[in-house]
């Protein structure tokens, strides 16, 4: 995508989307609703027409031509089988259009639905099959044609936590197993961060930050990306000194040169540590622990500091255990370099 | 639900059954009793109106005539309308309510009133075009607006045509595959019945075609039964009937299209 660009009369749904994608790379865009990530793949599906830009598949530039000539094989987010069809029918569809014989159609629609392990469904219609069943039938429909790019329209929003999970990472499988160029449109942070190479964060029809799924996270190039993928604690601080001062505790900047004055550090949860108040030595930050929430291996533990002020704190299970809700405890900041914010007045929330 | 609340239900579900099948059937029955009567109301039954049906060329041409019409326009009207509702729908649906208006408003313009605007422009085509009375299929085609978009509508309203017709696409399909191979069959219910309705409308026409000085069956209908009510009733009985026989097929049939893909109950 080369500057690509869709107005909606005053309302700039994208902006100069600029992103290059490696062959074989799984690029997901991550954002809230509305901040273009959806039009963007669109735009590359050709399914929307660009007010600026281009799209290229492997230097061919194909803004122009419409989206049944683009060669790109797309999942929906909602059930997109073709009802009066087979998982079979639906899956050979593609390849029909394509001038396939029927013995080729069998074969390479028998292939696929193996691939997405739904061979033993080929004469069922979409009404006979689960809503799983349904996009992963849909996944292998678009892999029939041998697409330049597979696009994924959030193709498991609309499925329960546990198949979401199971088909998230059979879509990351089946991706690699096969080697295609993929663009993942989500606005669920863990599943872009689970299955991407390369995680793209939009905000108001513009990419905030593009880069390895560890980097989005531990390093936020800006205070929308800290606040958006994983939770933040809020913190009111000083900036001086190229640190940022939080309740008594020194913290160095991700931006060093950020100018001295009042700003709110952007604070993991797993940055915070705690314990039992007398067992932390003389620390600055007390506070009482108002609720533990059990997250499996870790757990999220809310703590009050005493004047409104609440902090989250993320630690293993077995050491949150000690601290109850109701415990008086001790809070640690880990020295990691933070991120500040400033449009809004810092009022010290998490 | 109680036993006696089912029960009373039931009684009354049966009565209206009763009450509505007797306002339908008693007409027809008592047409079909005129139809099969002799000279006098002592001479037995006899079906000699039926059989003068087909002895009537007027009839026959009639029939004919209608029929044809019937196919032309129902095919004119999926023809014109099913892809403008579903251009309508996926590209321009800001004007959709001027398009439902404008296919509804042949509801409220009386046949007189659409004959009076039609006349100049049937005097102009039966001049420059075509003296057939097939020409007919036009106003027809106007006629049938309201009660084909209705029935188009629903059908159209029940499936995601904008994913179908976009997965469709991203496949490679062109539009004209995205309606002959996605879009029509999964409404194949909407399509029959808006057929259907355009039939029953053509089929039971008269005013239109007087008034335009064209016969189609119902004006030969009306021709015969100057001279011959009796055949005249046998004909227009056979009409109703044809009507009902057309509607039971493509409720059968569509049923049947229907359940085949759609199966309740029976998710993996």
């Amino acid at each position: 995508m080369e500057e690509l660009s869709r107005r909606y009369g005053p309302v700039v749904a994208l902006n100069e989307l600029t992103l290059t994608m490696a062959p074989g790379e799984l690029v997901a865009l991550l954002g809230p609703s509305g901040c273009g990530k959806t039009t963007a793949l669109r735009l590359v599906a050709g399914l929307e027409e660009a007010n600026g830009g281009r799209v290229v598949f492997g230097g061919k530039d194909v803004t122009g031509l419409p989206a049944s000539k683009r060669d790109v094989g797309m999942v929906f987010q909602a059930y997109s089988l073709f009802p009066h069809m087979t998982a079979m029918q639906n899956v050979a569809f593609g390849l029909t259009l394509r001038h396939k014989t029927a013995d080729e159609r069998k074969k390479r629609a028998g292939e696929m639905l193996e691939l997405v392990g739904l061979s033993g469904f080929a004469d069922r219609y979409a009404s006979q099959l689960s809503g799983g069943q349904q996009q992963r039938v849909a996944l292998a429909r678009a892999l029939a044609i041998e697409p330049t790019v597979l696009l994924l329209d959030e193709p498991l929003s609309a499925l329960d936590a546990k198949v979401r999970s199971r088909l998230r990472d059979e879509i990351r499988r089946v991706q690699l197993e096969i080697g295609i160029t993929t663009l993942f449109v989500t606005h669920d942070q863990e599943e872009a961060l689970a299955i991407a190479d390369r995680v793209g964060v939009m905000q108001s029809g513009h990419l905030e930050q593009l880069g390895p799924p560890t980097e989005i996270y531990s390093r936020p190039a800006t205070p929308f990306v800290a606040e958006f993928v994983g939770l933040t604690n809020r913190l009111a601080g000083e900036v001086k000194f190229g640190m940022v001062e939080v309740r008594g505790t020194q913290l160095p900047l991700v931006q060093p040169n950020a100018p001295t004055g009042p700003a709110i550090a952007l604070v993991r949860p797993e940055a915070v540590s705690l314990a039992a108040e007398a067992a932390m030595g003389n620390g600055p930050l007390v506070g009482t622990v108002i609720a533990v929430a059990f997250l499996g291996a870790t757990s999220r533990i809310t703590v009050d500091l005493g004047d409104g002020v609440t902090v989250l704190a993320q630690m293993p299970t077995s050491a949150a255990a000690a601290t109850p809700a109701g415990t008086r405890v001790r809070l640690a900041l880990r020295d990691d370099p933070v991120l500040i914010a400033r449009e809004e007045k810092a009022s010290g929330d998490a | 639900m109680s036993k006696s609340r089912r029960l009373k239900l039931r009684i009354f579900r049966v009565v209206v059954l009763l009450l509505m099948g007797a306002f339908f059937l008693l007409p027809i029955g008592a047409m079909l009793e005129f139809s099969t009567r002799g000279n006098d109301v002592t001479s037995p039954r006899t079906l000699d109106a039926w059989v003068r049906i087909a002895q009537t060329p007027g009839l026959v041409k009639g029939i004919v005539v209608s029929l044809q019409l019937a196919v032309i326009t129902s095919l004119g009207m999926l023809a014109l309308l099913l892809p403008t509702m579903v251009w309508v729908r996926l590209r321009l649906p800001r004007i959709s309510r001027i398009v439902e208006f404008i296919c509804l408003l042949p509801l409220t313009v009386p046949a007189i009133a659409l004959v009076v605007g039609l006349k100049p422009l049937y005097v102009w085509v039966n001049i420059n075009v075509t003296p057939s009375v097939l020409a007919l299929a036009f106003a027809y085609l106007v006629l049938v607006l309201p009660y084909s978009y209705r029935a188009l509508d629903a059908g159209l309203a029940a499936i995601d045509l904008k994913t179908l017709s976009e997965a469709a696409q991203s496949l490679g399909a062109g539009w004209g595959t995205v309606m002959l191979r996605i879009i029509i069959p999964n409404m194949p219910s909407a399509i029959l019945n808006a057929s259907l309705l355009s039939v029953a409308l053509v089929l039971g026409e008269y005013t239109v075609a007087n008034l335009l000085n064209f016969q189609n069956l119902q004006v030969e209908v009306a021709y015969v039964g100057l001279t011959d009510a009796n055949t005249s009733t046998a004909v227009a009985v056979g009409a109703l009937l044809l009507a009902f026989v057309l509607l039971m097929v493509l409720t059968l049939v569509g049923g049947r299209l229907q359940q085949q893909h759609y199966i309740p109950g029976q998710r993996a």
